[in-house]
């Protein structure tokens, strides 16, 4: 074997322990997951095989899914814009920090010690009736009933923003933190504001990490059903909700699996719309 | 054939000269393989014998079973019992769907319509009474109930009962509004975003025909029954979706009034809450048993559920848990405590009780669990 077909060999070789791991655990059950969403279920919660488009008539003609889906994307926009708005200052701030970089990342990091179940229940101890929040309001007289703040379409919101915003923080700070500081000082020099400099030089070179954040945030926000769940009223549920009940309540594998690819194909086609314009290096970046 | 034989046979055969030194070889070296692939699997499966998964409700009940019935098991008899938990039968049976033979062994399931769905999809085992010897103490209907089911065998043992009807808070709702508006007290405007139901199709429909005047096993107004639904969700803060969360909303106070479980309801008492518990008439009367998956070590499971029935074991757990045993008063002393929980009855017919018809329930699961779904969300 030649040199040649040696080094070209090589990558994939290397790439191989990936591969494999990826076809196993991602490709293998996304087939099965295809191949279930043509089966149908029984009344008594028994699948048939066979190739019906039962499912699939279900999941794209009827009302209630497209409703559902809407509302996911919407709750999802709403989370990456409270996200980038409440993030980009804060990342901001920690890239220019000169001492305590470090420090500050590390306290960004500090959530994902605590379990995200945990860290989205601990908003009932801070927002319910007798919680922290209601407590302080009734001690200091500004209020004299407690307020009801949890269980509504804020609060998902919310815990879905508390969760997120290490993921966009991150990005920006990646993308802030390359930005070469002499261009700045040049815009200042050659007579620039501040606000000018920040709008006109730090702003648009680090959209990518903010777009990278931005789809990490709607991605994610958007494929969750604890949030929800735990901090949603009766009219709260998002897409995710309804495949978690396809799939555990009515023991409707063919349908769930007919949903979730439905899930799947609207976020794919976000994720190829990203990469077209943007490409996936800087996402990686972020990520790492 | 065993694997001596196989290998005699194959030595014979190339000492003959049939095969040669290479295939011989080989087929000696694949053999091995494949014992050395085997050997960890086997010693692993040999070694769940040795334990007993039991999955049940979580919390207090959960707690209950941990500290009088398994880790005494396991110090009397070896056999490690691992503890899952799970939010309802619908979500168990998922699990269990997805799993192998002999993953999953005991759960403590509610309703005989559970035990019905989780027969019709071919997962009973067949329990030899004999193991069982405890199981005489217990109430004979509650056994009876499930023989049509499974041929005239069991897949279980009863374990204890209750009821899921009304829970209030004593400090807005009085005993005798509740009395009055019984099963409608649900639908009162005047508590909109502080009312609570739980995110069970079952309790729910079966709720709404109380409230449309219906006949919980046999509605024959279901547009009514719908439409009873969809007025408690636009009055309803939120659907509880676990004994955990019931509690935290009625002790949180972010709701008054809810149907609830009776042991929690009691368990929330216990510990200081003011909050009443009120059975309407037909309230939701069910039964719990342990049923044992397909697939699952029988003598480990029929030796831990003669335990679990032992008078002394079965009585400590029902007072950690709440919930009446299933062992008839009329043949064994429950104690001072148990005769003070809600839904006991002393004269264990458990006729005051109404019972979820399986036939009735599992007919219309499919369809119903589907629209509660939809209403439940807003439509």
């Amino acid at each position: 074997m030649g040199v040649e077909a040696r080094e070209a060999r090589q990558p994939w070789i290397l790439l191989s322990p990936a591969l494999v791991a990826i076809t196993f655990l991602l490709f293998v059950p996304l087939a099965f997951i295809v191949v279930y969403s043509f089966w149908l279920r029984t009344a008594t919660g028994a699948d048939v095989a066979g190739f019906h488009l039962d499912n699939w008539a279900e999941a794209l003609t009827d009302r209630f899914y497209r409703d559902i889906l809407l509302n996911t994307l919407k709750i999802a926009a709403i989370t990456t814009a409270v996200c980038a708005l409440a993030g980009y200052p804060a990342a901001y701030f920690i890239a220019r920090s000169n001492r305590n970089k470090g420090f500050l990342l590390l306290l960004l990091m500090l959530p994902f010690w605590v379990s995200y179940i945990i860290r989205t229940m601990s908003w009932i101890n801070i927002l319910g009736v007798s919680g922290a929040l209601n407590s302080f309001l009734l001690w200091t007289g500004i209020i004299s009933e407690p307020l009801q703040m949890l269980y509504n379409e804020a609060t998902v919101i919310l815990g879905l923003v508390h969760f997120l915003m290490p993921f966009m923080i991150l990005n920006v700070f990646v993308s802030v933190d390359g930005i070469d500081q002499n261009l700045e000082s040049a815009a200042n020099s050659l007579g620039a504001t501040k606000l000018q400099t920040f709008v006109s030089v730090t702003l648009p070179l680090s959209l990518p990490g903010l777009a990278a954040g931005g789809l990490l945030c709607f991605v994610l926000a958007a494929g969750t059903y604890i949030t929800p769940l735990v901090l949603g009223g009766p009219r709260d549920a998002m897409f995710a909700n309804l495949v978690f009940e396809a799939i555990i309540t009515q023991l409707n594998w063919p349908l769930g699996s007919a949903l979730s690819l439905m899930l799947l194909a609207v976020l794919g086609a976000l994720v190829l719309v990203y990469n077209h314009f943007l490409g996936m290096a800087q996402l990686m970046k972020g990520m790492g | 054939m065993d694997s001596t034989k196989r290998y005699e046979r194959l030595r014979e055969r190339y000492l003959n000269g049939d095969l040669d030194r290479r295939v011989f070889l080989g087929l000696i070296g694949a053999a091995g393989l494949a014992y050395g692939v085997r050997t960890p699997f086997v010693r692993e499966a040999r070694a769940a014998a040795a334990e007993v998964r039991f999955d049940g409700w979580g919390g207090v009940v959960s707690e209950a079973f941990r500290e009088y019935a398994f880790d005494p098991y396991t110090e009397k008899t070896g056999v490690k019992v691992v503890d899952g938990t799970f939010g309802g039968g619908d979500e168990y049976l998922s699990r269990v769907k997805a799993s192998q033979p002999g993953e999953y062994n005991i759960a403590h399931l509610s309703g005989v319509f559970d035990y019905a769905r989780y027969a019709g999809l071919g997962l009973a085992s067949e329990i030899n009474e004999d193991n069982i010897p405890n199981l005489k103490y217990v109430i004979p209907k509650l056994v009876d109930v499930f023989r049509p089911i499974t041929g005239g065998k069991i897949s279980c043992v009863p374990y204890d009962y209750g009821t899921t009807g009304l829970a209030y808070n004593r400090k807005h709702i009085s005993e005798e509004e509740m009395k009055e508006k019984g099963a409608k007290i649900l639908l009162d405007e005047k508590y909109k975003g502080k009312i609570a139901g739980w995110s069970d199709w079952r309790t729910r429909i079966w709720y709404a025909s109380l409230q449309t005047g219906q006949d919980p096993n046999n509605a024959t107004d279901m547009d009514a029954v719908w439409e009873a639904i969809r007025t408690h969700r636009d009055l309803s803060l939120k659907y509880w979706s676990s004994g955990a969360e019931l509690m935290s909303l009625l002790a949180e106070e972010e709701i008054y009034v809810t149907e609830g479980w009776s042991g929690r309801i009691y368990a929330l008492q216990e510990q200081g809450h003011d909050i009443g518990y009120f059975d309407p008439p037909n309230g939701f009367g069910w039964q719990e048993c342990l049923f044992v998956i397909k697939g699952s070590p029988m003598p480990e499971c029929e030796e831990l559920l003669n335990f679990m029935l032992a008078p002394e074991t079965s009585i400590a757990v029902a007072e950690g848990q709440n919930y009446p045993p299933a062992l008839d008063p009329q043949k064994v002393d429950l104690g001072k405590k148990i005769p003070t929980l809600p839904a006991f009855d002393p004269t264990g017919t458990l006729s005051g009780l109404t019972f979820a018809d399986p036939d009735y329930w599992n007919g219309h699961e499919a369809e119903w669990s589907k629209e509660f779904g939809r209403i439940q969300k807003g439509y």
